[in-house]
């Protein structure tokens, strides 16, 4: 299979300073096996699976804690063996600071593994796979935490693309995990391949990762259908749509899904997630986070589902008063609480620098330089969809200027020279549109209940009147002769009885 | 907790710097003029960016804004500049602060401040005082030597207080001013003085205003649609009028070299408050004030045109903007 070289460069995009090699010198570290485990049950998009475990119950390295209740929904395991101490809302790693449901683990030390069984992938039926993989708790690790059974529920698909471009700043640990564990990615690339009979793949890297492209060159010679694309370091390539453009120079259009098209994108870390699970039978039960920053020594770690970060933080050289951002700085968000443990979304804990701190606050007026649409990679017009998110012009935004279509990477307001906060902004104007549509669909149940309800009062009495019309018809005209003399009877006796009281 | 919002960076790009980069590129036109004509022009900077700033200030206040901020952001420091060197250095000092108020405290603050005004507030400053003092506007010095004297001879620095009577004799119509009389005389122009005898002042001006806003692309604080469109518009339609009648209309060059073809291509139209936001908008924008202009300078009554076709086309920007809106990813 013949794949051009062609970069298809997406319009905009920001080139930030990088920050990676902090984070990249050393190798990828494991922390100690820490004393508790503070594990969410729900860490992924779909429903809250169903907790299968009770306090005090001993637990071992890979069980299930919770089972998928329904097909969007994934399950949660054990990171190590020991003992279920609590199941209670707890404080997670999410931007609202709202708590939810996890289980603290104590740990034993012995880390003890439930029994492994790797999957015979030749001798499996697809939904059987599908089945396993649904409770071996694989979701996107590069953020979004989509069950990844789903994506493999597709058929027709002609071009695998991977995501390996982590354009992020700081971010790293897709790059060290490539270089470290370079066997199970391209496992990872081949099983999937195998799975969904898909032709051919390419993977998406940027440039600035020299020692995970020479790597995995040199494991890639072998197999013809697996490409490496290198692309420049712009942010966001990484985004799906983008990412999808300069493999391809295929524009995803509105309300299509790529699948749509015969392309299917993966992550890095989720492919080797999926290649430890049907190779060795192994469930989601730690992933690699980036721990950077205003740290002493940014690291890499193989980290335990659940470890608390602020062991991460410490170990990384910082210290637990320190503000920390879950993702990169673009896109990420900081933690409103650090007393919480390491979830399947969670690629990297980047401690606010200085710099960040002193970031202009001051927001000036908008002078329309359209700095923001030159960076614009969703070929939107920034510029508008701040006046019209200031001025509460939903319909417009919407309709005109197409604001679903943001994707919130941030570039907008990384470049605007007047400092305005354009992103939060865009979340402000998209939450008052979804909480209108909310509260007009429930006015139109409402009035199609009122409706409905008129329209039954009014039959109702339709059918009633029809019903005594009918039961009139029924009787005969003797009947009523005989009806109409019975009453002339009863009154004439009537009139008599009251002349008689009369006398 | 100190607020962060997504994204925790920030480019180190602010509108303070935009301006600052702006005025340093009118900076070598700014030293040819005193070069040719002395440092009257400074004078004017000093005086009249001074009145602008307290103007401004005085805005701020009335409006409840923060002065410090609004007044670093160095826009009306850029407005003011730009309307002192688009008149005549010889203007009397009333008559320059006149435009400043119409362009500081009319145009910009009472149309709701930087960001908000319709209009380009130094072309309105301009064009209050091209209506109202239409002699004293067409007043320019005559272009003279250069002379590294000029620098240092600093009486000339604040002559607007000494006498605001205008000798004549160092007057002299511009190149676009001598066309409109050979026009209205009904002399051919090639009779009337040849334009490639030498370069004068203004047409030497004029080449570091080019230099200057090929200094502000390359900065990417501008890009390249609204000068070229404007400079390859104007150059296009003096192009086709020259070709139908030499002896009635000037060659392109010309039109170019003279009046303030390159300062409004780089540093007048492409403020960017007042013209259109889509690309193919600042095309559309530029293509027609150069039209308007070739028109005025050709048929109209005025000299130079360049502020009125501005001041029109920006009318036309919302329209323009509302037609122009480009398609967004995966629309196509």
């Amino acid at each position: 299979m013949n794949i051009s070289d062609k970069i298809f460069k997406f319009f905009g995009g920001i080139k930030p300073e990088g920050h990676k090699q902090i984070s990249t010198r050393n190798p990828i570290k494991r922390l100690p096996l820490p004393k508790e485990l503070i594990i969410p049950i729900r860490q992924h998009v779909g429903k809250m699976p169903n907790i299968v475990v009770k306090i005090g119950d001993r637990v071992l390295k890979g069980q299930i804690l919770a089972e998928p209740v329904a097909n969007m929904s994934a399950a949660t395991h054990a990171s190590t063996s020991g003992y279920v101490k609590e199941i209670k809302p707890m404080n997670i790693p999410h931007p609202s600071g709202l708590p939810d449901q996890c289980i603290v683990i104590e740990t034993d030390g012995k880390d003890e593994w439930i029994r492994l069984k790797k999957i015979d992938i030749e001798n499996i039926s697809l939904s059987n796979l599908l089945e396993k993989l649904k409770h071996s708790g694989v979701v996107g690790l590069g953020g979004a935490t989509f069950p990844s059974h789903i994506k493999l529920n597709a058929n027709r698909i002609q071009t695998l693309i991977v995501n390996a471009a982590e354009c992020e700043p700081y971010i790293t640990c897709d790059d060290m995990a490539m270089q470290e564990m370079t066997q199970d990615f391209v496992d990872g690339v081949n099983l999937i391949m195998h799975i969904l009979n898909i032709p051919k793949t390419i993977i998406g890297i940027e440039d600035n990762k020299p020692q995970a492209i020479s790597k995995l060159n040199s494991v890639l010679d072998s197999s013809k259908n697996i490409h490496l694309k290198i692309i420049p370091t712009v942010y966001p390539s990484g985004d799906e749509k983008r990412l999808i453009y300069l493999m391809l120079g295929v524009k995803i259009p509105k309300e299509k899904r790529p699948t749509e098209l015969g392309i299917q994108v993966f992550n890095v870390a989720t492919l080797i997630s999926i290649a430890r699970f049907i190779n060795y039978g192994e469930p989601v039960i730690s992933r690699v986070v980036t721990v950077t920053g205003a740290l002493g020594q940014p690291n890499n770690y193989q980290a335990l589902i659940g470890t608390p970060i602020q062991q991460l933080i410490k170990d990384a050289g910082g210290d637990p008063s320190q503000e920390v951002i879950m993702g990169g700085p673009m896109m990420g968000f900081k933690l409103p609480h650090t007393d919480v443990g390491v979830t399947k979304a969670m690629n990297c804990l980047l401690a606010v620098t200085d710099e960040m701190k002193s970031k202009a606050s001051t927001e000036m007026p908008c002078i329309r330089c359209t700095k923001c649409v030159e960076v614009c990679p969703a070929q939107l017009q920034p510029q508008e969809l701040y006046w019209h998110a200031k001025s509460k012009q939903f319909e417009k935004l919407t309709d005109d200027y197409k604001l679903f279509d943001c994707i919130e990477c941030g570039c907008c307001s990384y470049v605007c020279p007047s400092n305005i906060p354009l992103v939060q902004y865009y979340r402000y104007a998209k939450s008052e549109i979804r909480e209108q549509a909310k509260s007009s669909e429930i006015a139109d149940i409402a009035r199609d209940r009122n409706e409905f309800r008129l329209f039954r009062l009014e039959r109702e009495k339709k059918e009633r009147a029809e019903r005594n019309a009918q039961r009139r018809a029924q009787v005969s005209d003797e009947d009523k002769k005989k009806l109409i003399e019975e009453k002339k009877v009863a009154i004439e006796a009537a009139m008599k009885r009251v002349e008689e009281n009369e006398e | 907790m100190t607020p962060l919002d997504s994204p925790a960076i920030k480019k180190n790009m602010s509108v303070s710097v935009i301006m600052f980069t702006v005025t340093l590129a009118l900076i070598p036109a700014l030293i040819a003029q005193i070069g040719f004509f002395g440092l009257q022009i400074l004078g004017n900077l000093i005086i009249g960016i001074s009145f602008a700033l307290i103007l401004e200030a005085v805005c701020l206040k009335l409006r409840h804004y923060p002065i410090k901020p609004f007044l670093k952001d160095g826009s009306a420091f850029l407005t003011a500049w730009l309307l002192i060197i688009s008149i005549p250095s010889s203007t009397p000092i009333w008559v320059m602060l006149v435009g400043l108020f119409f362009s500081i405290v009319i145009s910009k603050h009472a149309y709701g401040g930087i960001g908000s005004n319709p209009f380009n507030p130094a072309m309105i400053g301009y064009a209050v005082l091209l209506i109202s003092f239409p002699k004293i506007m067409t007043n320019w010095p005559s272009a003279e030597q250069f002379d590294f004297n000029n620098f240092l001879n600093f009486s000339q620095l604040f002559s607007m207080f000494a006498s605001i009577d205008i000798v004549d004799g160092i007057v002299s119509a511009t190149p676009l001013d001598k066309i409109k009389t050979a026009l209205f005389l009904g002399e051919p122009i090639n009779n009337s003085f040849s334009i490639f005898d030498q370069f004068n002042a203004y047409q030497i001006m004029s080449i570091f205003y080019l230099i200057g806003g090929l200094y502000l692309m390359i900065k990417k604080i501008i890009t390249w649609h609204l000068p070229v469109s404007l400079i390859l518009s104007i150059f296009v339609f003096s192009f086709i009028l020259h070709q139908i009648n030499p002896d009635v209309f000037m060659p392109s060059l010309f039109h170019l070299m003279n009046g303030a073809t390159f300062l409004a291509a780089f540093f007048i139209i492409t403020d960017p408050v007042s013209s259109p936001t889509t690309l193919r908008g600042k095309i559309i924008f530029g293509v027609m004030v150069g039209l308007i202009t070739v028109i005025i300078r050709n048929f109209g009554g005025y000299p130079d045109g360049i502020a009125f076709a501005v001041i029109f086309m920006n009318i036309f920007v919302p329209l323009i903007e509302k037609f122009t809106q480009p398609k967004v990813f995966g629309y196509e």
